[in-house]
């Protein structure tokens, strides 16, 4: 056990004390959240914006229950300054504007946007026209309830971090091992370490450690800047994140440790593990959500480890399943482990 | 007395090449051995099959009796290895270095201190091996392989890369670890270092063991003669050739040089002549017995 934690200690400094390494696996995917972040902040918002020109009782009385359905549909800004309200509008800033002249609701809309336009027109159409028929004092006869498919949580962020986290974690797991046995072939390290007394999986188990470390300094950094910065909402089991990325660190090692194994120089095998890794986090849906791909490319995302992890991180994180929902990707990603590692296993040399 | 190293017809062949060439080697507990060749005779690919890191095409090792190939963990602890390249994790200070195999080897953090201060690298304790200088990195690789008090010792070139007084300060470290009884292989470039430290010493060339002997038969053994230089004036090459026991004299540059096969009756005869005076002995050294058996052209 001693040399396990002296192998964990000095591995850990090796990886914390190189810039580099910081820099790859968390500022650069990083980079792509608050990137993706910011471009898609608004993006997939299903509310229209409405600008209130003075008060408009239509709006101001509404029954509570009405009023949350229109809280709902619409992000309503109030002001006294007409003239300002409707050069918004005019320039596309605000989707409609709208005041109230004695029995009159006057809607400003902009027709440069046509969609946008019938949208808050029909919309709040229905609303005045609810309104009419309270007012007779009728109940209903018919009464339509409009709601949008996806809800607020399915924001662009909600399945951009996801994603990202999963190629950063891969990645890391990946390079985590293929680089510092190539490293240490090369520099005869490994030779020297074969003298001392230890066990050799002590010296994979201890870069696993260091590794599902960094997967969980990942994890926490994503998730944070995301609820932070981005309004991410975590939902549901979220934190059935952790033995999922667990599991994906140790198949991704295993990965890495036969990219290492076949390479000779540590360019080579960094070359391999992104010769593997980048078109995975591409075809896994990491940087483009798969839900609107075709069939087969959602077909080979299953079959790719990296597609399982996104989509156990998808369900924990952000789509509010229960625990059980990341179980089959664990099953998974340990299957794949498995297998990998022992291909890895048979590959593994001390020296060139 | 038991032989903690004893290997049987050891070959290692590389293509064409044959770097080891059946060699037998026996070394008995306590033993202060020497390995002894040019380059590329084989000295480090025969102290590797040794360890039990390279293994032999053909041959049988025996470390203590048992088998080192494949990876035996049960002799790993008892040896303690120097190799010819060293090698450390990055991003560590020395003392972070020594502490790791310390650990490695779970023996008590006491010893980091004894490595550092054995070595004389207490200024460098805080500093990354990336950072230490060729002859300290040696120093600190030497410290490494020795942490764990091992009952044996192999060094690969020790002192390659040090200067005189680090290479000194090794001699004493090493004689200190023999004194205690324990086993200490090495190899070296240097004769006088051999001479001064070896009980036994083994000359390889070619892949193959030329002698072994201790320095001192091997040297009395070479059979040659002596030269003893005098001040020019004293007397003259002829009437140093006419000495007793003189083989030849002669005089250049200020010198007169007079070889002899029986040194004893020479200096006695110029001690009656008051011709001590800056006078120098050079009798046959190790490098006369490595330069006679291994001959003088060059190696690949
Ligand atoms: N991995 C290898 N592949 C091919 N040839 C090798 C290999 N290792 C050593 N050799 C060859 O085997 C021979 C013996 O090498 P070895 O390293 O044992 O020499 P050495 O006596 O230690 O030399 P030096 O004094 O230079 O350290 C050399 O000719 C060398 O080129
Ligand atoms: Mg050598």
């Amino acid at each position: 056990m001693t040399s396990f934690w002296a192998l964990t200690r000095a591995q850990w400094f090796g990886f914390w004390r190189d810039k580099q390494n910081w820099f790859w696996l968390l500022a650069f995917p990083l980079m792509f959240l608050v990137l993706f972040g910011f471009l898609f902040r608004d993006a997939g918002a299903s509310k229209s914006s409405l600008t209130q020109i003075g008060s408009v009782a239509i709006i101001d009385q509404l029954p509570a229950e009405a009023k949350a359905q229109f809280d709902n549909l619409f992000e309503v800004t109030k002001t006294d300054d007409a003239a300002a309200a409707l050069e918004e509008v005019r320039k596309g800033d605000v989707d409609g504007a709208v005041e109230q002249k004695g029995n009159e609701v006057i809607l400003h809309y902009s027709q440069a946007d046509q969609v946008k336009a019938a949208t808050v027109r029909g919309t709040l159409g229905a609303f005045v026209d609810g309104a009419n028929v309270a007012m007779s004092g009728q109940p209903p006869t018919f009464t339509l309830k409009a709601e949008a498919a996806e809800d607020d949580s399915l924001k662009p962020i909600q399945f951009i971090a996801p994603g990202l986290l999963g190629w950063a974690v891969a990645m890391g797991a990946t390079f985590n091992a293929a680089m510092p046995f190539v490293t240490w072939r090369t520099n005869k390290l490994l030779r020297r370490l074969r003298l001392a007394p230890m066990r050799t999986e002590s010296l994979v188990s201890s870069r696993l450690l260091v590794s599902i470390a960094v997967a969980m300094i990942q994890m926490g950094v994503f998730l944070a800047v995301g609820v932070g910065l981005f309004d991410l909402k975590l939902t549901g089991s979220w934190w059935m994140a952790i033995p999922l990325l667990l599991c994906a660190t140790i198949a991704f090692m295993a990965i890495g440790l036969i990219a290492g194994a076949i390479s000779k120089t540590a360019e080579a095998a960094s070359g391999i593990a992104n010769v593997i890794i980048l078109p995975m986090a591409f075809l896994s849906g990491s940087f483009i959500p798969l839900d609107q791909a075709p069939s087969w490319l959602q077909t080979i995302a299953k079959f790719l480890p990296l597609g399982q992890l996104n989509e156990g991180l998808l369900d924990s994180l952000v789509r509010g399943e229960g625990p059980g929902a990341a179980l089959m990707p664990m099953v998974y990603l340990l299957g794949f482990a498995v297998v990998f590692g022992l291909i890895a296993a048979r590959l593994f040399r001390w020296e060139d | 007395m038991t032989n903690v190293i004893e290997t049987r017809g050891l070959v290692k062949r590389y293509g064409d090449l044959t770097a080891v060439d059946h060699v037998d080697i026996t070394v008995p507990q306590g033993t202060f051995f020497g390995l002894l060749g040019p380059n590329g005779a084989g000295k480090t690919t025969t102290l590797e099959m040794i360890e039990g890191i390279r293994e032999p095409d053909e041959g049988d090792v025996r470390l203590f009796g048992e088998k080192v190939w494949p990876r035996n963990r049960a002799v790993l602890p008892r040896i303690g290895v120097q190799l010819q390249a060293s090698a450390f994790f990055e991003r560590l200070s020395v003392e972070e270095q020594l502490r790791c195999f310390a650990d490695l080897y779970a023996v008590d953090h006491k010893q980091i201190d004894r490595m550092i201060e054995m070595v004389g690298l207490q200024e460098k304790r805080k500093t990354r091996t990336e950072d230490l200088s060729g002859g300290q990195k040696q120093r600190l690789s030497i410290a490494c392989s020795l942490i764990h008090d091992p009952e044996v010792v192999f060094l690969d070139e020790p002192t390659a890369a040090l200067d005189p007084q680090a290479r000194r300060n090794l001699w004493d470290v090493l004689r200190a670890i023999n004194d205690e009884g324990r086993t200490v292989v090495l190899t070296t470039h240097y004769m006088d270092e051999a001479e001064i430290l070896c009980d036994q010493i083994a000359i390889i060339d070619r892949g193959q063991i030329l002698t072994t002997d201790t320095p001192r038969n091997l040297i009395t053994g070479l059979g040659s003669a002596y030269r003893i230089l005098v001040s020019e004036g004293v007397l003259s090459d002829q009437e140093a050739a006419a000495l007793p026991g003189v083989d030849s004299a002669s005089l250049s540059d200020g010198t007169l040089a007079i070889t002899t096969h029986t040194p004893s009756p020479v200096l006695a005869a110029l001690a009656e002549r008051d011709a001590l005076q800056g006078l120098q002995v050079t009798g046959a050294t190790l490098e006369d017995v490595f330069l006679t058996l291994t001959g003088r052209e060059y190696r690949a």
